[in-house]
This record gives C-alpha cells, sequence and structure tokens, in this order.
C-alpha cells in the first residue's frame, strides 16, 4: 500500500502528475495535497497519468471529483490519461467518464 | 495509591538490598515497583529525587562534584518528566473519545436500522457490517399503504466518523421526503441536490434507488454511480448485471437520472450491494463479480437471509476476518 507521485510537464504545457503504486484511503491525502494545490490556479492545466495506478478505490476517485470541481471553478482543464480496465469501470460505473476528458496514454507522449 | 514516605521507604530498602547483594531478584523486584509508580502516577524525576535524597542519606560524606552532578542529572530529566505528563493527558483524552466514538456508534446504529418489512410475495434477506466502528453504508425499505415498496442502498464516500455523519445527514433527507411515493430518478435528483449543497467536495455518495410495484411485481429503479448489482432470472436460469447509469451524487447540480422498470417473476432475484462485497481483497487478490455470483448460486435454495448470512461469512473467511469496507448485502427473492 504506497503511491509514488511524479511531478512533471505535460506535452501540452500544462502540469502532469504521474501516480504509481495504490490510490486508496491511506494514500489519497498525499494526493489531495499535491493535486488541489496544482489546479487552485485560474486556468490550471492538470493531467494525471494513471497506467502504473494498480489500484484505485472510491476514496481516490473522490479527490478526483474535489480537483474536478475546482478545475470547473477556475475555468481550467483536468485530463486522466492511462485508465486500466479496472479503473476504467470505476470511471464508469461513478459516471465521471462522462465530465472528465480521459485521454488514450499512446497520444498523449511525455516530455 | 501510594504515598510519599512509602515510596521512599519501599524504593531505599530495594536499593540499599541491591547494593549489598548485587542479586538479580532485587533488580527484577525494582523493575516490578517501577511500574508500581507508573500506575500511580509517579513521575521519573520524582524517581531520581528519592534516588539522590537516599543516597545522600547513605553517603553523607559523597564527593561534592558526584553530588552536584546529581543536581545537573535531575535538571536533564525535567523534559521526561513533562513528556510523560503529557502522555497520561492523551492516554486520558483518548479514553474519553473513545468512549465518545462508541456512542456515538450506538447512536448511529439505532438511526439507520431499518426494519425489513415482511411481504407475501417477496423473500427479503439483509447484511450490513461496517468495517470500523461507524458506518458508511446505508440501506432501507418503505413500504406504503398501495403496496409500494421503496428500496435504497447507499454508500458514503469515506469511512468512519465523516462518513457516518454524511450518512446521517442523508437519512434525514430521505426522512423528509413527501409521504406520498416519488419516482426513483426524482428521489435521486433531490438527494444530488441537498448532497452538492452541504458536503465536503471530496466527499460524495452512491446511491441505488428501487420503487417496488407489489401488485405488477415491477421494480423502477434508478441508479447514481452505485456499485451494480445482479438480477436472476428464474427462466433464463442465469444471473445478469442490473445495469442502472447515473452520476453519483454531490457531482453536478443539474445531474438527471435515468429510471429503469423490470418485470420480475416468480423465482427471480434481485441482489443489491455495497462496494464493499465485490472489493472484497483476499491473498490471491481482488474476488471477481463473478465469484460473488457463483457463492450465491450455490445457495439458491435457501431463505434470502440464509444467502446473504452464510455469503457474508465466505467472504469473512477468504478476507481473514479483516473487513476492509463496509460491507452491505440485500437479496429479494419472489416468492414461487
Amino acid at each position: 500500500m504506497n503511491l509514488n507521485i511524479l511531478q512533471g510537464k505535460a506535452k501540452d504545457g500544462g502540469e502532469l502528475l504521474i501516480l504509481k503504486g495504490e490510490l486508496d484511503a491511506y494514500t489519497a491525502p498525499k494526493l489531495k495535497e499535491t493535486l488541489l494545490e496544482l489546479v487552485d490556479i485560474e486556468g490550471a492545466s492538470v493531467t494525471l497519468d494513471l497506467s502504473d495506478t494498480n489500484y484505485m478505490d472510491s476514496t481516490g476517485i473522490g479527490v478526483i471529483i474535489a480537483a474536478y470541481k475546482k478545475v470547473c471553478k477556475n475555468n481550467g482543464t483536468l485530463i486522466v490519461q492511462g485508465l486500466t480496465p479496472r479503473v476504467e469501470r470505476l470511471f464508469d460505473i461513478t459516471g465521471l467518464s462522462d465530465i472528465i476528458t480521459i485521454e488514450d496514454i499512446n497520444k498523449e507522449e511525455t516530455r | 495509591m501510594i504515598d510519599q514516605e512509602q515510596m521512599y521507604e519501599r524504593y531505599k530498602r530495594l536499593l540499599a538490598e541491591y547494593m549489598e547483594g548485587k542479586n538479580e531478584e532485587t533488580l527484577y523486584n525494582g523493575q516490578l515497583f517501577s511500574r508500581h509508580m507508573i500506575e500511580c502516577g509517579v513521575s521519573p524525576e520524582d524517581v531520581l529525587s528519592v534516588h539522590i535524597e537516599i543516597m545522600r542519606e547513605f553517603f553523607p560524606n559523597m564527593d561534592e562534584r558526584l553530588e552536584s552532578s546529581f543536581d545537573f542529572l535531575l535538571e536533564a530529566m525535567i523534559g521526561y518528566g513533562l513528556a510523560y505528563r503529557e502522555h497520561q493527558n492523551l492516554r486520558f483524552k483518548q479514553r474519553q473519545l473513545e468512549t465518545e466514538i462508541d456512542i456515538a456508534a450506538n447512536v448511529q446504529q439505532s438511526l439507520l436500522v431499518s426494519a425489513v418489512p415482511e411481504i407475501d410475495s417477496l423473500d427479503i434477506g439483509v447484511i450490513s457490517k461496517p468495517a470500523k466502528k461507524m458506518s458508511g453504508d446505508y440501506y432501507h425499505f418503505v413500504r406504503d399503504e398501495q403496496n409500494f415498496l421503496s428500496i435504497a442502498i447507499a454508500d458514503v464516500i469515506g469511512k468512519g466518523i465523516p462518513a457516518a455523519m454524511c450518512m446521517s445527514m442523508i437519512k434525514y433527507a430521505m426522512d423528509s421526503e413527501p409521504e406520498q411515493r416519488t419516482k426513483p430518478s426524482a428521489v435521486l435528483e433531490n438527494l444530488n441536490r441537498v448532497v452538492e449543497q452541504n458536503v465536503d467536495p471530496s466527499m460524495f455518495i452512491t446511491m441505488f434507488y428501487g420503487l417496488y410495484n407489489e401488485k405488477e411485481h415491477r421494480l423502477y429503479y434508478a441508479s447514481a454511480g452505485h456499485e451494480p448489482g445482479f438480477f436472476y432470472s428464474s427462466q433464463k436460469d442465469r444471473f445478469e448485471e442490473l445495469t442502472a447509469k447515473g452520476r453519483v451524487l454531490g457531482l453536478d447540480r443539474s445531474t438527471k437520472y435515468r429510471e429503469y422498470e423490470k418485470l420480475i417473476m416468480p423465482g427471480d432475484m434481485i441482489v443489491l450491494l455495497s462496494d464493499g462485497v465485490t472489493e472484497c481483497r483476499t491473498k490471491k487478490g481482488f474476488i471477481e463479480r463473478g465469484e460473488v455470483v457463483d457463492l450465491i448460486r450455490k445457495r439458491m435454495d435457501r431463505s434470502a437471509q440464509e444467502i446473504v448470512d452464510s455469503v457474508y461469512k465466505e467472504l469473512e473467511r477468504l478476507q481473514e476476518f479483516q473487513l476492509r469496507d463496509d460491507f452491505t448485502l440485500i437479496i429479494l427473492k419472489r416468492r414461487v
């Protein structure tokens, strides 16, 4: 039960967070701190790379929802990429896939 | 309690005994005595000053430099004394908090318990177990005079006290729904507005809401991002996913919910669950939804309550009796 958060730049010039490990009730506060700070800027552009996130539970979804709400308020963008089938299912069930931009990892090369 | 004089005498006796004979037993008795002193709330610097006093008594002609080193040691120990008192204080506060949580958990239990109605045409089984003291899962059954049964199952994201407090809010919002039965989609739309307004942005609620018409045996239902349940068709002898799409409560104020409808034939079954059932993690990894279906299928000839109890026991065993998430499983079986 561990989560590594690597920070970099996305191809579109925005912020990129690569999440490696498990995103659950124990690790979500760590992401919440980093992510909410990044999106708390007018016009913030943040991409979350979840291709190495091998587990995510509803607490993780909660952090993404909080970030999404903040992004909407600040006229920014939040992009999620590299969903594993399990995480994709979670996005589908909760209806997040209708409102958050999900990108195919292959299209989004990172620097 | 131990008084100052008693402690002094006992310590002196043990110390003298040890200095004379240096035997292990006295050393051990000293250790036991220290536990007793801790129980009585004697601080480390109190023990030290007793020690110094006794040493002065034993060696009146002690080297002055040795004697002053004791004073220095006493000063150096003061920080430990403060830490010790802080620790005592925290232990007391922790005990107080634990009592309060126990009381709150009991209040929540009595608040959230929903009686399972007795219905001629339906056999209903329910089990709901919290992972910690307080549950973020919620279910309720309400039956009206026109033989409509409403069924709700919900999960507040997050666990423990914040989730439970949020659950109580939902419970009140549901209780204040108008008396006459409301369409499932409308219920979810109302609750969505309540949650969106009131809750911390990273908190959300998933809910399945169904309305069962006992005369026509039709289930009308809608879901707000809730883990899909299953529908068992006795005619096809097959389990299928009880699909219903909809956003979680609290995500977007203007969300509309789609309503679904299903005809329930004799022998058919509706299985509702929280993600604590399907997110069950065993040594081999996560269990698959198909495995949950298999567990139910193996027990299908039993009563609905027996099925949910037995499935819970089996999944609890597979997780080595450590629930990671709140667990709720409901089965409704149309009697043949």
